[in-house]
């Protein structure tokens, strides 16, 4: 079968040791694939271009008060080994009782991604052992799942510009639900390992994406999306930074018409920028390997930060034999909607698929297309408004609390306020300036108190956040535009006088 | 048809058990000549059955946090700890190569 990638323009992803251009969907791009989907341009030697694959394992956390089959508390940064229950700690005698809760969030995210969501599905033992996995297997759903076949839909900029956006998609090959392992803290000194379990048990949902995609730019995007859309919907609160969702990649690379090429898996990356790094990286190394007559292992590496560059991992030896069985204490789980609902069954032990779609909250492709359509700016706008956390609240706040016509409103947002933030590396909510202000500061320059240079200048004062409104700034700087006719004719007549050879025009804004 | 020697030592491997004599490998090869009468059904077209629970009710738990807090109980356990922590070895101890093994499978 013919690669669905797209192929893309190279040039090298990233340098050995030097910082490499951050990969964020606005900011500068080391590397880019074009929409028109022409494969990696051929060397100086005349070759076939190569074709990258591109797929993503991702593992969100569910977000619920208590783990997928016990009830020990799930959250971040607690003394270790204090959330941990008998069963979590795998201890004999003890049995999974099912979360609901964490049933119903892969109900709807698997809704939300277009998945079928399978009415009964099984769980499973994987088996393998490590120090961090008590039980030696994990509980998971291997053979049948809660939610296949679904779509993922995600934008691109082409171009390096941000005037241009792309529609994609990612098949979503499915969504399972599975534990978590504990937390393993490596002491080399000492030559030990620390393990904390109160990670142990807690719930994920893996969502596996075909390999649709052809670079970094590609999976970093979708990721995005993904984490956007679990945001809003409330299943995961996705924060990378906090372990709430991990993503290894598979990569490989190919000739245009030839089968698939071996792939590797990377794993260890631990943002979105270096998700994009360490796909690019991998890409080149596989391509550079290749050319130079090598061959690619089939094997794990982990993504070095760093150094910008996969390495292969230890401890993943050869082809790993999971001995997958059914999970003998867990009978199938078995999901209702409307129809197939049975008259007299407890509530609490149903989930209805039909219920949970209609209070679906609006994803963010909706949310960005009614932006569009009220507030008159343009798609890239409210994309950029999306992606970052609470910046589309400050924005309608703004626009609520003045007269300045939203699609004038939104430039002072995306140019102003969000390069002042990126520069000071501060969130929306951390802002100095609040929306009430900026609005104040936009009155002013609606009714041609100031002109559009003199607001700068005072948004330049209200960053310094003394408290000071922007009519006290304007005031103290003198920043007035003069209204009074007689007194700018009295100006002009002045400075006219004392240029007598040569005549000034004034532009009087 | 007999289990080889490769198969006994990638099971060894990833289940940890050890077959020990010749005693214990027969005893597993009687395991699986009894499993092997289930080829003697004719089972085209009937779905495989993974447990006699498939018709019981998967009880589903509120999510309501009932258990944990329990560090010091769970740490009387441990052959080691440090503070709070369970104490392992840096990684999986690999068994030894199969030459290199004291099991009967070395001397066979």
């Amino acid at each position: 079968a013919a690669a669905r990638g797209c192929g893309g323009v190279w040039r090298r992803a990233c340098q050995r040791g030097a910082g490499g251009h951050s990969l964020a969907p606005r900011g500068q791009r080391a590397v880019a694939c074009n929409a028109r989907g022409g494969a990696v341009p051929p060397g100086k030697s005349g070759l076939a271009p190569w074709v990258p694959v591109v797929g993503l394992e991702i593992h969100a956390q569910i977000s619920s008060n208590s783990k997928l089959f016990s009830g020990s508390e799930v959250q971040f940064a607690a003394p270790p080994n204090s959330l941990v229950s008998f069963f979590d700690a795998s201890l004999p005698g003890t049995l999974p009782v099912l979360n609901r809760r964490c049933v119903e969030a892969a109900v709807m995210t698997g809704l939300a991604l277009n998945c079928s969501i399978n009415k009964k599905s099984l769980f499973d033992r994987k088996h393998y052992f490590y120090a961090d996995l008590p039980a030696g297997y994990q509980i998971t759903q291997q053979r049948v799942p809660i939610a296949v076949n679904g779509s993922l839909s995600y934008s691109l900029c082409i171009d390096n510009k941000m005037s241009q956006m792309v529609t994609k998609t990612v098949r979503i090959k499915q969504i399972q639900l599975e534990q978590d392992s504990g937390k393993s803290l490596h002491d080399d000194t000492r030559s030990q390992t620390l393990i904390d379990l109160n990670r142990a048990g807690v719930g994920l949902m893996e969502v596996v994406m075909e390999p649709d995609m052809c670079c970094g730019e590609e999976a970093a995007a979708a990721v995005r999306e993904l984490q956007l859309i679990l945001q809003t919907l409330g299943s995961s609160q996705a924060i990378m930074a906090e372990g709430q969702l991990r993503v290894d990649a598979n990569v490989s690379v190919h000739r245009p018409g030839e089968p698939y090429g071996v792939r590797t898996e990377v794993k260890n990356i631990n943002s979105i920028r270096f998700l994009a790094k360490a796909v690019d990286y991998e890409i080149q190394r596989q391509i550079e390997e290749l050319k130079n007559g090598g061959t690619i292992l089939n094997e794990t590496r982990a993504f070095d930060s760093k150094l910008g560059c996969t390495v292969p991992m230890r401890d993943k030896e050869g082809k790993q034999d999971y001995r997958f069985m059914p999970e003998p204490n867990l009978p199938p789980l078995i999901l209702y909607n409307a129809k197939s609902l049975p008259a007299n069954m407890n509530h609490q032990q149903v989930v209805n698929i039909d219920w949970i779609h209609e209070r679906l909250p609006d994803l963010p492709s909706v949310k960005r297309a009614k932006l569009v359509e009220q507030y008159g700016i343009l798609p890239e706008h409210s994309f950029t408004l999306m992606s970052e956390d609470g910046l589309t609240e400050f924005f309608e706040n703004v626009v609520k609390q003045t007269q300045m016509k939203p699609n004038k409103v939104i430039g002072w947002i995306l140019n102003d306020m969000l390069s002042y933030l990126k520069q000071h590396s501060l969130t929306v909510k951390e802002s100095p300036v609040s929306s009430f202000l900026l609005a104040d500061l936009l009155n002013l320059l609606e009714k041609k108190e100031i002109s559009s240079t003199a607001a700068k200048q005072v948004l330049a004062e209200l960053w310094k956040g003394e408290g000071k409104t922007p009519l006290e700034i304007v005031k103290e700087k003198k920043l007035e535009l003069i209204q009074d006719q007689k007194e700018l004719e009295q100006i002009c007549q002045a400075v006219i006088d004392g240029q007598e050879n040569e005549v000034i025009m004034m532009v009087l804004e | 048809q007999t289990v080889t020697v490769a198969v006994l030592d990638h099971l060894e491997r990833l289940a940890l058990v050890d077959f020990r004599d010749a005693e214990g490998v027969q005893r597993l090869q009687e395991a699986i000549q009894f499993a092997d009468q289930l080829h003697e059904v004719n089972t085209d077209g009937v779905e495989p059955m993974d447990s006699v629970l498939e018709d019981r009710c998967l009880y589903l738990r509120e999510d309501d946090v009932t258990e944990g807090n329990c560090t010091k109980e769970l740490l009387k356990n441990a052959k080691e700890k440090v503070e709070e922590y369970f104490v392992a070895p840096p990684g999986n101890i690999p068994l030894p190569k199969l030459e290199e093994r004291e099991t009967f499978l070395q001397g066979s």
